[in-house]
């Protein structure tokens, strides 16, 4: 059990490392001088201006040089400052992330909430008519534009539900829970429905998989009923492919949350990053996409190792 | 030979599986718009109507007009010429560079295998949007980054898909016999490993078109993705909206169009992917 918690962390400690390099290079990618692309979104930028920009961001110096010094600035928590403003860029990205993590996990919660039971239900009923049904439904949900999906949304709710407020400033959670959550609601179920098949598609397979497992032979042969072995048994043990899955749906989540928030003129991290690139306020994209990825590859990490202790015989079959 | 009897098997299975014919007619007459878009179009799609702005879908204006009285239909034909171009390129770019990547990766093992793999793995930890973004802030917002942003997100998923299989057959029977036979690496990975990789391939590639179809859609909805005046589906849904109430045809049908398209694919994968893959047959 400890090699194998020692070896997730390592494989964690590589794929954090590879991040930061690849998000640090990113800068040093940009075809030309960056910091002559850089300044010219303002127009016309002096000599003597971008040699001080490549001098305050430190582009003369060797690669290695560089990297260590962003990597031992961001140690002590500077994580550089907006080219525009000067202002530090990660309280602009904490300002603005809240609002999509919380429609991310929001639409998770949504998805977790239906897709278990969804999937649950189908595998009870499996044969020809509901695996035709969840076929058509599967890959509706996949194909299906999120921000078409959106539009129509508050087209359709408007004219159903004329009170309610789809659009315009979100009040606050903890002023008003209720306005908060009805002016969520949309953007969340955009975000959820494509997800909501997917899960329940993995579901479905990962319990039809465990109902043929010895346990739930035995389980039958004393005599409990199929919804009791189905609903009890079964679906315990289907939860741990589910739980992976669950990881990179919610990388998904989070990648629609970015476009939904377009939809529904949600001001989070979305619209902070589509600001940054016109501006070409670099510091601001390379935090935000270091940050929000290394806090999905930790998660994920710290999910799938929480699982493999409770649950032994998943790290054994690893 | 071998190839030909594969196609017979398949065109068969065509005439005999309706999703299948479905998918194809759909993806075939799609491509077909693209290819002649210019052809067909009833209109210039940037030809603007003055005296016809939001017209609703009528027989001069099949599906109405935008804002600026340019007719939709036209415009969904040209965009779709941009969307598929877009997404093909971008998936083939993915296929040739980590497909390769992934065969190479196989066939070596060793260390080759393990850093491959593991820039797959850092490649794969980006939320898909995020990387994109980045090629983007990048490359700049144009048609060629939109196609380098999509691939970045397709090659490792190519990479991990080839390098599978080529694992197995590296130490295959017939692979031995082919090396002490004098075949060299490269004749081995051509002849020997990359027929039996073709049905995997063809699969991949087409569920693949379908989620790069809406991976475009969803940056030129952003705004980052091809710019004016290339025509772009996303864009056309993103500009609709301002009016959506009192025009909807114009977001309502280019949404549909990219609906379509993406649901060729996709359905064309799954129904190949049935018939091509036995061992998945029946299971999922």
């Amino acid at each position: 059990m400890v090699k194998l918690i020692l070896k997730r962390l390592l494989d964690l400690a590589i794929v954090l490392l590879g991040v930061s390099v690849l998000v640090f290079l990113m800068i040093r990618l940009i075809p030309g001088d960056a910091a002559q692309v850089m300044l010219g979104a303002s127009g016309d930028a002096g000599e003597e201006q971008v040699r001080q920009l490549r001098e305050k961001l430190g582009l003369n110096d060797a690669l290695v040089v560089q990297y260590g010094r962003w990597m031992g600035a961001m140690a002590q928590g500077d994580f550089g400052v907006s080219i525009w403003t000067g202002k530090p860029v990660i309280e602009d990205i904490w300002q603005r992330i809240g609002v999509t993590a919380e429609l991310t996990f929001l639409s998770l919660l949504l998805a977790v909430l239906l897709s278990i039971p969804a999937g649950a239900l189908m595998a009870y009923f499996r044969g020809s008519i509901s695996d035709v049904v969840m076929r058509v439904v599967t890959i509706t949900g996949v194909t299906m534009p999120s921000f078409w999906l959106g539009a129509l949304l508050i087209f359709g709710w408007a004219a159903w539900f004329p009170g309610w407020q789809t659009l315009g400033s979100i009040p606050s959670l903890t002023e008003d829970p209720w306005a908060h959550l009805q002016r969520m609601f949309l953007p969340t179920l955009t975000c959820a429905l494509p997800v909501i098949a997917s899960l329940a598609r993995i579901m479905r397979s990962a319990m039809i998989d465990a109902l043929g497992q010895d346990y739930i032979r035995t389980a039958r042969s004393k005599g409990l009923g199929e919804w009791t072995v189905t609903f009890k048994h079964a679906l315990r043990n289907s939860l741990i492919p589910y739980v992976t899955a669950l990881g990179i749906m919610a990388g998904y989540l989070f990648s629609g949350a970015i476009v939904v928030e377009q939809v529904y003129a949600i001001p989070g991290l979305g619209r902070l990053m589509l600001g940054a690139i016109a501006d070409r306020n670099y510091p601001l994209i390379q935090t935000s996409i270091l940050v929000v990825t290394c806090a999905f590859v930790v998660i994920n990490a710290i999910i799938d190792l929480l699982y493999r202790v409770i649950d032994k015989r998943a790290g054994v079959a690893a | 030979m071998k190839i030909q009897r594969w196609m017979q098997g398949v065109g068969s299975d065509f005439v005999r599986n309706p999703i299948l014919m479905l998918a194809l007619t759909l993806v075939l007459l799609q491509v077909l718009a693209s290819v002649f878009a210019n052809v067909i179009s009833p209109y210039d799609p940037v030809e603007q109507a003055v005296e016809a702005r939001m017209a609703p879908p009528s027989s001069e204006f099949l599906l109405g007009t935008d804002k600026l009285g340019r007719d939709v239909l036209s415009r969904i034909l040209h965009g779709y010429r941009s969307s598929l171009g877009i997404a093909f390129s971008a998936v083939l770019v993915a296929l040739l560079l980590g497909g390769s990547l992934g065969i190479w990766a196989g066939y070596k093992g060793g260390w080759v295998d393990r850093l491959v793999m593991r820039f797959a793995d850092v490649l794969f930890a980006f939320p898909i949007i995020l990387l994109a973004i980045g090629v983007i802030a990048i490359l700049g917002t144009n048609t060629t980054s939109t196609v380098v942003a999509i691939a970045v997100v397709y090659a490792p998923i190519f990479a991990r898909l080839m390098r599978a299989p080529t694992l197995v057959l590296r130490s295959a029977d017939y692979v031995h016999a082919a090396r002490s036979f004098g075949a060299g690496d490269l004749r081995i990975i051509v002849h020997h490993i990359m027929p039996n990789l073709m049905s995997v391939i063809l699969v991949q590639a087409s569920l693949s078109l379908s989620t790069a179809i809406l991976l475009e859609a969803s940056l030129s909805f952003l705004g980052i993705g091809a710019q004016p005046p290339a025509p772009s589906l996303g864009r056309m849904l993103s500009e609709g909206r301002e009016y959506m109430f009192m025009a909807p045809w114009a977001s309502l049908f280019s949404g549909l169009a990219i609906l379509l398209a993406s649901l060729g694919f996709n359905l064309l994968g799954d129904g190949l992917r049935d018939r091509l893959d036995p061992r998945l047959r029946g299971i999922d």
